[in-house]
């Protein structure tokens, strides 16, 4: 039987505000543990929680950047449960009227772009971490994390591959960067996800039970877990079992998913709208002065690379994948007089090589967009050629200057006077008779062979077009 | 000393009869001789003398008129430095690391802290018996009990313990106590007073006000209390005028309303008799009275019994011995740690409420319950709108009956709750109210009449309640063998 898959996506992105969500104390990751919880953090008795604007400021960006609805007024809710990292036994949250409504992102898949719709995005507060390690048989709570701002993205359930889910994850963690609301930092937790997973057969137009996974935190994880996931529901039906609704936890070691808790055991969390916060009312001034706020996005982006600069599909999706790559691309063409798909080629090429080599964020590359444009410059006026440029590239990598500098210093500039070429092409041909007599007995490889001598003869300074041209009309004249 | 009111007092320390050390310690003095009563939680005389030391020091013609006045405070305000138990054994460990807005606001205008009073566990009850640290007695008769939740500071101020004290009302804490005690209460309107660093009982609900002698005091009291506050979201804002300044305008043309439901089955005799008298006084003031509708008031006490727990099943749950308070000494692992620290921690009254509370929010209950309140909460503030549309105050009893015996009801639950009939709807209303000293019943207790002004009109209600106490002397009397 043919089985279809059917997903949706919980994510939960960690937003960069500068203090929490409920509190004055400072965000930053890595701290000495509980040196930035204060006294709401911790939830000393008596402390009430105060919103913080800013994190409403991010989550209104994201719902008009994948054109949701706003809603002008929303509740915060308290979940309630009992947990060591989580100080006051419930979390703040939203329930029943979330800030960001229903919205939508389009994402590329084989056949074409797709729409997957966004259902909500809400705000709430994160908890603490539970440190099992050096406790000797107990465990150390650090408050650090508790109340740092979270927007939980939850999709509709559009998405029937696993790489339909990490398209439309990348896509949203591009947007995310893009807007400036998060690092995006997979690692440290700013992006974590949560995958709904179902299967049923091709044509059904019921659901399939679903289990939610947890605890995958990188694209890779996603498409592994989901797969795994699919084809553990897929024999168990065949085999005439049937799926349980449950949370089942994603190990990465083993590459499984495991059963965490079924339905009987979920918690009830005992939603109820927060007594301490009023309902937050956005005013139509506000919601449009973080219009005004919006970038070009991802998307619109892109297709403005594709007919502006006249580059492929494929290479302005790279470009625009992250904001500060495109920034670059676009601070590179405009200095430059080389062509657009030149520069794009570097930045694609050379550029990430050395990027992914050094793990390095294009934000702090030694070499500036200014730089590879004025090197991109002396290629277009045949200053230097294409390898060569190379070479001058790893030089300004380096720390030792621009472009024109360096080919000053090491003398590397083309050598294009067609009476030296010719006077060096006449010494190289004196003493290659043979091959001259090869040449013209119809072997053309000879030619390729005595260009490098011309080449490896002027260091590759020789402009390599005009040694092909000369050369050419000497051999056949 | 103890029979000044609190102008005569700031007189006194103005004019250098006494210093704020000698007040603090004639006060310190008085609670330790009554300590029968079991007012106080927490005394501790060297931080209330030093603080009266450095009021002293401070004291000059520029120092604010509180400036070394001694001030009991209910021990569910966070102050630094100081046990914080909130009644209950599951704090009373627990020393507060920061200043309530409360107590901020009244260190800065320079007062002393007399000590902290007691109260019912959590604030839950009417009679200060669920105090983990033992009941309060009343000072008119020390068989009876306070009232309560703020008991112990009704009491202080009524056995000239605390020449003013503060007290918190969920749903009739400070005013019934007020009424037991024959003193006056004031629970302000909902955001009046900042609720941060006040022990969360059910917070749509709390409000911090004043436990004084008289609507002088009280006045006074709640200057240095009310504010906008931008800790608490919930606190409004708006600058609060000089309350002080409002007192002694003339009453005449003052529409009284009496809501037929706070006369009529289940009042005391007694009570209805004396509240009849203290509306003959108004009469003789001018005032008119209007006979008015709060069609809803018999939902009251369903509704706030399943609102009110509801919030404190969830502001309670703080208390998991993690990070400060009680735990229990052996446990085997997470669940029994929770289990047994809350099980030793609370007693059986925050037990019941938690559960109740636990109870109506949980899935397949929540609209039964909590949504329904709700909806019936908005319903009994509808009522006092249109009732305010024939009025400029309500009046009526505070309590049914005056104060009962130590045990008389710790056994029955719902006996207990029907004590706050009369002052829960002002709760789920949001509105302000006073109680006031209007006599005594045949047995020499003392009855409250309750007003209840507009929302955010405490300026008249305190005009209001000023001028009964200058016709009469209810505020003035003093409970036997306390001199």
């Amino acid at each position: 039987m043919a089985w279809e898959t059917v997903i949706g996506l919980e994510v939960h992105v960690q937003l960069l505000t500068r203090s929490k969500i409920f509190s004055g104390a400072p965000i930053r990751y890595g701290g000495e543990p509980n040196t930035q919880a204060c006294a709401v953090d911790i939830a000393l008795p008596g402390v009430l929680p105060v919103m913080n604007v800013e994190a409403a400021r991010m989550a209104v960006k994201f719902g008009l950047a994948v054109d949701a609805n706003i809603n002008r007024r929303s509740i915060f809710a308290r979940k309630n449960y009992f947990y060591p990292d989580l100080p006051k036994g419930y979390q703040i949250s939203q329930f029943e009227l979330p800030i960001v409504g229903a919205g939508h992102l389009m994402i590329d898949t084989p056949s074409g772009e797709k729409h997957i719709g966004i259902t909500r995005a809400h705000l709430e507060e994160d908890a603490g971490k539970s440190l099992h390690e050096d406790f000797h048989g107990m465990t150390g709570i650090d408050l650090n994390r508790a109340g740092t701002p979270l927007l939980e993205i939850v999709s509709e359930p559009d998405m029937r591959s696993a790489q339909e889910a990490v398209a439309y994850l990348k896509r949203l963690h591009t947007l995310v960067r893009y807007l400036g609301i998060s690092d995006g930092n997979m690692q440290e937790g700013s992006f974590r996800c949560d995958a709904n997973v179902s299967v049923r057969p091709a044509g059904q137009q019921e659901y399939g039970t679903r289990a939610e996974l947890k605890n995958i935190n990188s694209f890779r994880f996603v498409e592994r877990a989901i797969e795994f996931e699919v084809e553990r529901q897929v024999e168990r039906i065949e085999d005439g079992g049937e799926v349980v609704q449950e949370t089942r936890l994603y190990d990465p070691n083993k590459h499984e998913t495991r059963s965490m808790r079924s339905k009987e055991e979920a918690h009830d969390y005992r939603y109820f709208p927060d007594p301490d916060l009023p309902p937050m009312v956005l005013s139509e001034e506000f919601v449009e002065q973080v219009r005004a706020t919006l970038p070009e996005l991802p998307q619109a982006r892109q297709q403005r690379f594709e007919s502006d600069y006249d580059l492929g599909h494929d290479d302005a999706a790279q470009l625009t994948a992250d904001r500060d790559t495109a920034d670059y691309f676009e601070a590179a063409v405009k200095t430059s007089a080389g062509e657009a798909k030149t520069t794009a080629n570097w930045i694609i090429g050379e550029l990430s090589g050395y990027l992914n080599e050094e793990n390095r964020e294009i934000a702090d590359a030694p070499v500036s967009a200014d730089m590879l444009a004025g090197l991109i410059d002396r290629i277009h006026d045949n200053t230097i050629s294409g390898k060569i440029a190379k070479e001058v590239f790893k030089a300004m990598w380096q720390g030792e200057g621009d472009a024109d500098a360096i080919i000053e210093a090491r003398g590397l500039k083309q050598i294009s006077d067609s009476g030296a070429i010719e006077s060096i092409i006449d010494e190289i041909l004196a003493g290659s008779a043979a091959q001259i007599e090869q040449y013209r007995s119809g072997q053309q490889k000879v030619f390729g062979y005595l260009v490098g001598q011309v080449m490896k003869a002027t260091k590759g300074k020789a402009n390599p077009q005009q040694v092909n041209e000369i050369l050419r009309k000497k051999l056949d004249g | 000393m103890h029979t000044k009111s609190l102008t005569q007092l700031v007189e006194g320390l103005r004019s250098g009869e006494f210093s704020a050390v000698e007040l603090a310690q004639w006060y310190l003095d008085r609670i330790e001789r009554h300590a029968n009563l079991n007012a106080f939680i927490t005394v501790d005389r060297e931080l209330t003398l030093a603080q009266a030391r450095a009021a002293d020091q401070r004291a000059s013609q520029d120092a604010p008129p509180l400036n070394g006045i001694p001030v009991a405070h209910k021990d569910i305000f966070c102050a630094e430095g100081m046990l914080t138990t909130c009644g209950s054994r599951i704090l009373g460990n627990f020393t507060a690391p920061y200043d309530a807005t409360v107590i901020e606001r009244f260190k800065a205008v320079g007062t002393v802290i007399l000590g902290k009073t007691n109260m019912d566990e959590f604030a839950m009850g009417s009679s200060n018996e669920t105090s983990y640290y033992g009941p309060v007695r009343n000072p008119w008769n020390p068989e009876l009990v306070p009232g309560g939740s703020s008991g112990g500071s009704a009491a202080a101020v009524a056995a000239r313990l605390a020449p003013a004290a503060t007290g918190t009302d969920t749903g009739g804490s400070i005013r019934q106590p007020a009424a037991f005690c024959g003193v006056t209460g004031l629970k302000p309107s909902y955001g009046r007073v900042s609720r941060y660093g006040m022990v969360a009982f059910a917070s749509s609900l709390d409000q911090g006000g004043p436990i004084t002698r008289s609507v002088a005091d009280a006045a006074l009291l709640l200057d240095v209390m009310a504010g906008f506050d931008p800790r608490d979201s919930t606190s409004v804002e708006q600058e609060a005028p000089e309350f002080t300044a409002a007192l002694g305008q003339e009453l005449s043309g003052l529409r009284i309303g009496l809501p037929r439901q706070y006369f009529g089955e289940g009042l005391d005799a007694a009570v209805q008799e004396t509240v009849r008298e203290a509306l003959k006084v108004y009469e003789g003031l001018g005032a008119k009275l209007v006979d008015v509708d709060l069609p809803n008031s018999e939902l009251c006490v369903p509704c706030y019994y399943v609102l009110a727990p509801s919030e404190a099943s969830s502001n309670l749950s703080r208390f998991d011995g993690v990070r400060y308070g009680h735990r229990a000494e052996h446990y085997d692992d997470l669940m029994d740690m929770y289990m047994r620290t809350r099980s030793e921690g609370f007693g059986a009254e925050v037990k019941r409420r938690i559960m109740i509370g636990t109870y109506a929010l949980s899935a397949g209950y929540y609209d039964a319950y909590y949504v329904k309140a709700q909806k019936l909460r908005r319903l009994i503030a509808d009522d006092f709108d249109r009732a305010f549309e024939q009025c400029d105050v309500l009046m009526g009893p505070t309590t049914p009956s005056t104060a009962f015996a130590l045990g008389a009801k710790s056994d029955d639950p719902v006996a207990m709750y029907l004590n706050d009939i009369y002052t829960i709807s002002v709760n789920l209303a949001g509105l302000p109210a006073l109680s006031l000293p209007a006599g005594f019943d045949a047995r020499g207790m003392p009855v409250g009449l309750q007003v209840i002004g507009r929302y955010f009109d405490e300026s008249r209600l305190l005009n209001v309640g000023y001028r009964y106490q200058q016709e009469t002397d209810w505020h003035d009397r003093m409970p036997a063998g306390i001199e």
